[in-house]
């Protein structure tokens, strides 16, 4: 798909539309983020298309200076799909949040990932419904206040990364929106894997669920709370490095690093589906970066290439012929 | 097959045209055996007109009257409209067929019962308490010309040297009544021979084991007393050429490749399975040679979502449903509307509200194809009239929604969907060309690209797909600015563009061919009607009009936007009578167009209108007069 000869900037694609979100927004960066990475990829911008459902993080599409197609509810999944298997040489984004891909959009979410469509879906989690100001959201943790749950919020939430992976996905990255530099890292790795990447952004919402990702945020203690996944490096993290991760149980465990053998600490495997799970387990430290990166067939893929079979066992199609098919009779 | 010769010492009756239902268990082979006569017949020359009838449950419990299924059939040598109303003969599997369908059954008429099947246990469970077939005050031998046999004893006695297990011996009965019916009324075997050669040349002991059915069956009418007199019924003067059988929902599909090689496209299909449209998925999907995409979809929502976005990037999209599916696609297909792509949705009608009669007919999803859609959110809305009309209706509700870049609904029905007449097969090179609008190659670069920039003519914005350099923009379901497509909250924009959306689709009656009258264009009483009733009002209207009445047929295939000379021919008659199969919607929409005291004929069945229950409206509005 990439393209040598085009170099473009950040600027390319910025469109000439008003930014309408709030301001200090964790949407900013995820733009700026987004529209840093893009140049990198080196495909024209005529073959990005940008497919949003609903949702403060659905507006995403109008700010690209590329196609792009602000939908309904939920659904974006589903357009993108129809856009991907009608033209597969189209780079197709697809922009949801918490509740359009998580809550109203979660059978479709179930589907692409299971169907492997080659997408690039960048999740905005913010624990929240921010354009409807303010309700729980299926991510929100249970007790969060809001406009509909003054007494807290009562239902179980529901986890990305295990939904995405029993779903089938084959690529989970998770970014946070305040890492500019990570997160525009995570937006290139994202095209690069054939089939549906699902990229996970924690994104704050200013307004209504200011600081649910505070830890994360503090430069002085973020370390202790985030783990930065390589594929292949062990799982070390803290602000002098003083955490590592261990097998324990099934599960995984944080222990002091000095109290374990190097050799005890778990090596990071994109490839591993059920290392996979184990992290979509750990509520602290947060794992961001690849998570899972598996290949697997690709739905369009493979509806293009039976058509293709099809083709070539019977010749194109004649419907002159396939009209006579069949019982046929002449009257004279 | 070459006549016995003791069959011609029967007396032969001519007649002109036979109404024939056969009925059973769902499990009898009903439709196989409906549809393989209706094949016999049509290859005799004969114009028909069937309708298939079956239960929702896919193996409802044997023997129940809820899990009767059955097929009619109408043929004869002058133009065959309908499946007709009471039938000639019934030929009747066992004692819940018999218990359905006997009132339809006309005073004499031939009436074939299976009592092989008339134990104990299916007469309870068809309800009867004694034996119809000995029951004196039901008197079925005098009142009908009886005919009773055990078929499935014969079928065991034929096969007694057949390898295959008893049920599967059981299984050939449907043949064996095929062949009784086909001596009786004169119709060839041999395409039935053929059909089952290929069908089953895997396992030539059951390819034998029917064709000795069907021998048996048509050489057990010799030796019977009961029939005195066999039929024949001449071919009819159809035009000239190569005939085949159609039923609605193939002619669709057949339209839909038509189309998208006119405009050029790649055919998207993507749809959820539903009775009764689900027959179009599974026929598209065997067309991968022409192109043609299916997507079986994780439900009606992202079936449509699915074809949008196949629009988008410059393909031919059709998502296909039901009347519960297009209920569920209602937001997505504002989204088109407001998007302005050009879409087919098709909506194969049952009996509703909600689940309904899944595999039954009606046409009340009129008003919902019209405004089931939140907003002001017009549609172009088309209905097909007959299984070989879905071919054409199909074609043009492509050409109409590329040329105009509009959504169209297409409006079939089980009826339509599932009943098969023959059709003069059309040369699908003779279509018109399907021009897609979309914007040259290479965009000029002086002006700015306007996604919202209109055709003089039609209003049809720009097609520019994703891929096309120079036009990226973006596009959604937010009120669009005009000509620039940006997002705008402006009121009067907003009243703008809502009539824009409502102009464009006006607009495509001024590509719409002048409408067809049946009859004189003025008159006593003008009879309008839309979608499968198109056959029992033309006969309905053809007999009145023998009868020296002054009425006339016009039969819709657009209903939004209504043809520009309708109001001018409804003027031309002192009375107006719109029958449809629901409560009134074509009389809802055509009085508040015209101001015109129509009067409506409704009956919501699940089944066809009879063709006399018609004539009885017209001559009951006539004598209002
Ligand atoms: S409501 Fe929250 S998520 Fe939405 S724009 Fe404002 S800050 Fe951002």
């Amino acid at each position: 798909m990439a393209d040598a000869a085009v170099k473009l900037t950040k600027k390319d694609f910025e469109s000439d539309q008003d930014v309408r979100w709030c301001p200090g927004c964790g949407d900013y960066a995820i733009l700026s983020a987004v529209q840093k990475a893009l140049p990198e990829l080196g495909i024209p911008r005529e073959r990005h298309v940008f497919i949003a459902g609903i949702g403060c993080s659905s507006r995403f599409p109008y700010y690209m200076n590329t196609y792009g197609f602000h939908t309904i509810h939920g659904r974006a999944p589903t357009i993108a799909t129809g856009v991907k298997v009608a033209n597969p040489e189209l780079c197709v984004w697809v922009i949801s949040g918490d509740g359009d891909g998580l809550s109203i959009g979660g059978n479709h979410m179930l589907h692409v990932l299971r169907r492997n469509v080659d997408l690039n879906i960048i999740l905005f989690n913010n624990e929240i419904y921010g354009l409807t100001k303010g309700q729980y959201s299926p991510t929100s943790k249970v007790g969060t206040v809001t406009k509909s749950s003054p007494f807290g919020s009562q239902d179980y939430p529901v986890n990305p990364l295990a939904f995405a992976l029993g779903a089938g996905a084959t690529w989970y990255g998770r970014t946070i929106d305040r890492d500019i530099k990570h997160m525009t890292g995570m937006v290139q790795k994202a095209p690069q894997h054939h089939g549906t990447s699902l990229l996970e952004v924690l994104q704050n919402c200013i307004v209504f669920n200011d600081g649910v990702y505070g830890d994360l945020y503090d430069a002085k203690t973020k370390k202790d709370h985030i783990l930065y996944l390589e594929d292949g490096q062990p799982m070390i993290f803290g602000t002098e490095d003083q955490y590592a991760l261990v097998l324990e149980n099934y599960g995984l465990k944080v222990v002091d690093r000095d109290q374990v053998d190097d050799s005890d600490i778990v090596v990071h495997d994109v490839r591993n589906r059920e290392l996979a799970f184990l992290l979509s387990e750990l509520e602290r430290p947060v794992p961001v970066g690849v998570i899972y990166d598996r290949e697997r067939a690709v739905y369009e893929d493979q509806v293009h290439e039976l058509e293709q079979q099809v083709i070539e066992a019977n010749a194109p199609g004649d419907l002159a012929a396939v009209l006579r098919s069949g019982t046929t009779w002449t009257v004279s | 097959m070459t006549e016995p010769a003791s069959a011609s010492q029967r007396p032969i009756k001519q007649l002109n045209k036979v109404i024939i239902r056969f009925a059973g268990d769902s499990g009898d082979g009903i439709q196989v055996l409906g549809t393989l006569f209706s094949t016999e017949t049509a290859m005799a020359g004969t114009d028909l007109s069937t309708l298939p009838n079956y239960p929702a449950e896919i193996r409802a419990p044997a023997g129940t009257t809820y899990g009767v299924s059955s097929f009619q059939i109408q043929f004869g040598s002058t133009e065959i409209f309908t499946p007709g109303d009471h039938v000639d003969t019934l030929v009747a599997f066992n004692p819940a067929a018999l218990k359905v369908h006997l009132p339809d059954l006309k005073p004499g008429g031939i009436l074939i019962v299976n009592t092989g099947a008339f134990d104990r246990k299916n007469l309870e469970k068809a309800g009867y308490e004694t034996n119809p077939l000995e029951d004196e005050e039901l008197n079925l031998r005098d009142r009908y010309r009886l005919l009773t046999v055990d078929i499935s004893g014969q079928v065991a006695r034929a096969l007694e040297d057949s390898e295959l297990s008893f049920k599967e011996k059981e299984r050939a009965k449907n043949f064996w009544a095929l062949g009784l019916i086909s001596w009786l009324y004169h119709r060839p075997i041999e395409p039935t021979i053929e059909w089952n050669n290929k069908k089953f040349g895997k396992r030539p002991a059951i390819a034998e084991a029917n064709v000795t059915a069907l021998k048996a069956g048509y050489y057990f009418g010799e030796t019977i007393e009961a029939l005195h007199e066999t039929y024949d019924i001449a071919p009819a003067s159809l035009p000239p050429g190569e005939y085949r059988a159609i039923t609605g929902n193939v002619g669709l599909c057949y339209g839909l490749i038509a189309a998208a090689q006119k405009a050029g496209k790649h055919l998207h299909y993507c749809s959820y399975p539903i009775t009764p449209a689900s027959d179009i998925l599974h026929e598209l999907s065997r067309h991968k040679a022409f192109g043609v995409r299916t997507l079986q979809m994780e439900d009606e929502i992202a079936a449509i979502g699915a074809a949008i976005g196949a629009s988008y990037a410059g393909q031919l999209a059709v998502t296909g449903t039901s009347g519960p599916g297009l209920a569920l696609k209602s937001e997505a297909l504002g989204l088109a509307v407001i998007a302005e792509l050009p879409l087919v949705v098709i909506d194969v009608q049952r009996g509703g509200p909600s689940t309904g009669l899944p595999t039954k007919t009606e046409q009340a999803d009129l008003l919902q194809a019209m405004f089931g859609r939140n907003g002001e959110s017009p549609v172009v809305v088309l209905a097909a009239s007959s299984p070989s009309d879905a071919y054409e209706c199909a074609f043009e509700a492509v050409k109409i929604a590329i040329e105009h870049m509009v959504p169209v609904v297409l409006l079939s029905d089980a009826y339509i969907a599932n009943g098969s007449e023959p059709w003069l097969i059309p040369d699908p090179e003779a279509l018109p060309e399907i021009h897609a609008p979309h914007p040259p190659a290479v965009r000029d670069a002086d002006a700015a690209f306007q996604p919202y920039a209109r055709d003089d003519r039609t209003l049809a914005r720009p097609w520019a797909v994703p891929g096309m350099p120079g036009y990226e923009h973006r596009i959604g379901g937010l009120e669009k600015q005009d000509g620039t497509g940006n997002v705008s909250y402006d009121p009067d924009n907003h009243e703008k563009m809502t009539r824009l959306r409502a102009e464009k689709v006006e607009r495509v009656a001024n590509d719409l061919p002048p409408t067809e009258i049946f009859g004189d264009p003025e008159g006593d009483e003008l009879v309008i009607g839309w979608g499968s009733t198109f056959g029992a009002i033309r006969a309905a209207v053809a007999a009145r009009r023998a009868d020296g009445h002054k009425i006339s047929h016009v039969h819709l295939r657009y209903i939004n936007p209504l043809p520009n000379d309708l109001g001018d021919i409804i003027a031309r008659f002192k009375k107006v009578l719109v029958p449809e199969i629901n409560g009134g919607q074509l009389s809802m929409l055509l009085r508040s167009r015209y101001l015109v005291d129509i009067q409506g004929f409704d009956r919501v069945r699940g089944m066809p209108l009879l063709q006399e229950d018609i004539e009885h409206a017209i001559e009951q509005l006539l004598e209002g007069n």
